[in-house]
């Protein structure tokens, strides 16, 4: 997923969770990026016409940034669920979060074709806890294919 | 949409390397499993259904490249019989050839894209391995370059029968 693409996605959830504009400092502390590098991502968005951004206000998505959003949205939720569902990956969520710049939009539409994904996704995607709220996984039962250092996962 | 380009930093670790080969492992298993599906449909040719067969075997011979890497890496592959199981689950076959075409075609296509953007990542980072990294790139290259003949050989089947 491009870097535009995950921007979009967090302005979203933060926007969702302050109900309103997003503050950039609120984008940057998602994406763990410094405020500058936020600034300067959320001017290129600005001038692609996916959001709009008032100093001290905060930035707002336009309709298309928000089809543009949700997309990258259900991408980053078919990577959670596929690493949950068929590799039984225990911290899915840090692994997504770790992956998703290696997994474009093509290969997470195709690992969606072994998953069972909700037709409400992305709305079911909880940005308090940062996953779906209906993927519930028994991951013992699954049987990880496990890699031995995952220490080194952090 | 244009964009910035992709983040090198999902490739930092054996685990992460390892992580995104078992990914390689399940696209290769996918595209084996829905071909030998579509290579026993009745509605085919007999020679398109051996462009199937043969894509299969090749998908198999990937996944088998991937899994020694994976092993060096110290973890396990992603069982075949795991993913062809879910294949069987969600398969719907396409009672076109065109349809079937289509679906070799993303196969082939979706598995070019992610080792593309897997050597790039590993271009990308200082990281240091277990396994040997010139080695690991001069494998997922030559993987890629099959998944190109392999997107080549299925397009220009569609202009053949256009």
């Amino acid at each position: 997923m491009n870097t535009a693409k995950r921007y979009l996605r967090a302005i979203y959830l933060v926007q969702q969770t302050e109900d309103g504009r997003a503050s950039t400092g609120a984008i940057a502390d998602a994406l763990d990026v410094s405020p500058a590098s936020a600034n300067e991502m959320i001017g290129k968005l600005e001038t692609d016409g996916l959001c709009t951004h008032e100093k001290y206000r905060g930035v707002d998505l336009t309709d298309e940034g928000i089809v543009h959003a949700r997309e990258a949205l259900g991408e980053y939720c078919i990577l959670e669920r596929f690493l949950a569902e068929v590799l039984a990956v225990e911290s899915f969520r840090e692994e997504a979060d770790q992956l998703e710049p290696v997994i474009n939009e093509i290969v997470a539409e195709r690992l969606d074709t072994i998953i069972d994904r909700r037709p409400v996704c992305p709305d079911c995607f909880d940005p308090e806890t940062g996953a779906c709220e209906s993927l519930e996984v028994d991951l013992e039962a699954r049987g990880d294919p496990g890699i031995e250092s995952d220490a080194d996962a952090d | 949409m244009e964009g910035a380009p992709v983040s090198q930093a999902a490739l930092s670790s054996d685990h992460q390397l390892a992580r995104l080969l078992q990914i390689g492992v399940v696209l290769e298993e996918l595209a084996e499993a829905r071909a030998r599906r579509n290579a026993v449909n009745p509605e085919l040719d007999g020679e398109f259904r051996t462009v199937l067969r043969d894509a299969a075997e090749e998908s198999a011979t990937h996944r088998e490249r991937l899994d020694a890497l994976i092993e060096r890496l110290n973890a396990e592959t992603v069982p075949f019989e795991q993913i062809e199981h879910l294949v069987g689950e969600q398969y719907e076959p396409a009672d076109e050839f065109d349809g079937v075409l289509y679906d070799q075609l993303c196969s082939e296509a979706t598995a070019y894209k992610f080792y593309d953007d897997l050597i790039a990542a590993l271009a990308g980072t200082d990281a240091r391995f277990t396994v040997d990294r010139h080695h690991v790139v001069e494998t997922l290259r030559s993987i890629r370059a099959e998944e190109q003949a392999g997107v080549k050989q299925i397009t220009d089947l569609m202009e053949t029968t256009e």
